[in-house]
């Protein structure tokens, strides 16, 4: 019973750390450029793929497999330069425009990265074989849970630390906290906005391809991973409030626990009872439950 | 009048489609119609009222899966009920739904109606014993205006009866939110997006009004969706998945939202233009995504934009 609960509960709490991950991205694009950024998801599926070459590529260059975690992470974050190309290709130019269009234009990401990776991977899943058990298996109260998954939870919390301390500690996120504040203030008192925006852009694409690069060892990458995991992040930011980064903790949280309870208690409600959660919510408390705070 | 002229000349094209054009085109415009009759609905709330829905699929399902319970479930096979019991049913849906979507704008407004649309979409692959999951549903042939028709081969029957039924229904559709957009309705609903305040000042209940073109703007999505299940036969999920969504709000954008026939025109060039990169390379989001890029980029307005002055008025 002890064991049945541990093992729900670990599985929701990495499922959150993903989603943590992605949704920070989300949260930190929102706060500052305004932008609601549905490519989110699609940077998520990339980083998977990219994760799944660089695992292939590190192990079939004779690299301990052992050791597979670095090549991972380092090209899940390597990979977040797509963002810069984003926001400078594409993203600048509608700035002072009407929300909708900017809304469009990520959706127009969504639709070329869908068919871009499944040009580049092919459509059939792919997954690096083997390696996710490969830290061995631990025993918590009387739960089988893989030591793979301890790891990535506790780099999901070093970098909600990171990123906290980030915003609060440094010159570069009170220029962001300032920025998601009052961007013409901010911009009167010399800081340069257009190098804000790519940074930002960049460090949330980043974010959302580690997440999707972390994923990888334990589940497949699938060409359609980003349409369905934007819905779960959008659920997290919902429940948290738009633009807040400890909403962004909790809402995942919320998000990914009460999916695995549902999962494994009923499992047709699975979804249903998360958007029902954020319909709740958005009516209840519009701004979430931490809205209204800066980035 | 030269806007005349051109409407005209269309509605022309499109009675003698059927006498000109290949079996194949014709299978296209079925789709089309179906599509033209969604978005002269959705463009009640996006270009007159301003708001952007990402859940409008919703709608479509709905509709869709109207015509697949009534032929398969409850043996009523007649066009007509069917389109009359997904008009209602979307609006016995809309109004509750629009009732809490309209008190929000923005950004606001478009993740609650994501949110609805995804409770329907999971409910449809989910509750499979009573939707089919994942597979859907088939749709039977239904009567047209009392007439069976099953002795007709399967072509036969959607590039003639059924072509012209959906035309039939395309018009009335047009008919109708013309006349809504052009009453006294209809133009609150453009003060109403140009400045609510200033609407609410003058006596205009704006949430009201907001969800009148909501429901009504659910039934036209509603009655297309009925439209798009027998030509294929099958209905299922995708239907009401968000990215559909976004594609009907990219037909909008790319025929133009500030027109009025702009976001028809944008259905026909999207089902067209499709079929054409598909016959192609399979790739055809990339594709789509990089026209949708540009259009947002460099055409707002979308097709209509080249020839007519931005915004209806």
């Amino acid at each position: 019973m002890t064991a049945n609960v541990v093992n729900i509960l670990m599985s929701g709490i990495f499922h959150a750390a993903i989603l943590f991950l992605v949704s920070a991205g989300l949260q930190l694009v929102f706060g500052v450029q305004k932008i609601f950024n549905l490519a989110c998801g699609s940077f998520y599926a990339l980083g998977a793929y990219v994760g799944v070459s660089a695992v292939a590529a590190f192990t079939g260059a004779g690299g301990p497999p052992i050791l597979f975690i670095l090549p991972l992470a380092l090209a899940g974050l390597a990979v977040g330069a797509v963002g810069l190309v984003v926001e400078r290709g594409l993203l600048r130019f509608v700035y002072d425009r009407d929300e909708t269009f900017q809304l469009l234009l990520t959706f127009a990401l969504v639709l070329m990265m869908e068919d871009a990776i499944r040009l580049t991977w092919g459509t059939a899943p792919r997954s690096t074989s083997g390696h996710y058990l490969l830290y061995g298996q631990a025993r918590i109260l009387g739960a089988v849970i893989p030591v793979y998954n301890l790891i990535v939870i506790a780099a999901s919390v070093a970098i909600a630390a990171g990123l906290g301390y980030m915003l609060t500690r440094t010159a570069f996120g009170r220029i962001i906290r300032a920025a998601a504040d009052n961007r013409e203030m901010a911009e009167a008192l010399g800081v340069d906005m257009r190098g804000v925006y790519a940074r930002v852009f960049t460090l949330g694409t980043a974010l959302g391809t580690l997440g999707g690069a972390l994923v990888i060892p334990a589940t497949a990458a699938m060409s359609e991973m980003g349409v369905e995991l934007i819905v779960e992040a959008f659920a997290v930011v919902v429940i948290g409030g738009l633009g807040s980064m400890r909403g962004a903790l909790v809402g995942a949280l919320v998000v990914g626990v009460l999916r695995s309870v549902a999962i494994s208690v009923y499992p047709e409600i699975e979804m249903l009872l998360i958007y029902l959660i954020v319909i709740a919510v958005l009516l209840l408390r519009p701004r979430g439950l931490f809205g209204g705070a800066a980035a | 009048m030269k806007g005349r002229v051109v409407l005209g000349l269309a509605l022309v094209a499109l009675l003698v489609f059927p006498l000109a054009l290949s079996p194949y085109r014709l299978l296209l415009m079925l789709p089309f119609m179906a599509y033209g009759v969604i978005l002269l609905g959705l463009n009640l709330l996006f270009g007159y009222t301003g708001l952007v829905s990402f859940g409008h699929a919703l709608f479509v399902g709905v509709g869709a899966y109207t015509g697949a319970f009534l032929t398969t479930r409850a043996g009523i096979r007649s066009l007509e009920v069917i389109v009359l019991a997904a008009a209602v049913l979307g609006a016995l849906i809309a109004a509750p739904v629009g009732l809490l979507c309209v008190r929000y704008v923005k950004i606001y407004f478009g993740m609650l109606t994501l949110a609805f649309g995804m409770v329907f979409y999971t409910f449809l692959l989910k509750f499979y014993r009573l939707t089919g999951g994942d597979e859907g549903m088939p749709v039977l042939r239904p009567l047209l205006l009392g007439l069976n028709l099953d002795a007709m081969p399967k072509t036969s029957y959607l590039v003639g009866p059924y072509y012209y039924y959906c035309l039939g229904v395309l018009i009335v559709a047009a008919v109708v939110m013309w006349r809504i957009v052009q009453s006294p309705f209809g133009l609150c609903l453009r003060t109403i997006r140009d400045n609510p305040i200033k609407a609410e000042a003058l006596g205009v209940s704006v949430t009201r009004y907001r969800w009148y073109a909501f429901v009504i703007s659910a039934v036209f999505a509603a009655v297309g969706g009925a439209l798009l299940g027998p030509p294929t036969g099958n209905v299922d999920p995708t239907l009401a998945y968000w990215t559909h969504s976004g594609s009907l709000v990219f037909m909008a954008l790319l025929g133009g939202f500030a027109s009025f026939f702009g976001p028809v025109l944008g259905a026909f060039v999207f089902i067209f233009l499709q079929d054409a990169v598909m016959s192609v390379v399979p790739y055809w989001r990339l594709v789509f995504g990089a026209i949708l890029a540009l259009i947002v980029i460099f055409a707002p307005g979308g097709l209509m934009g080249f020839f007519e002055r931005p915004r209806p008025s």
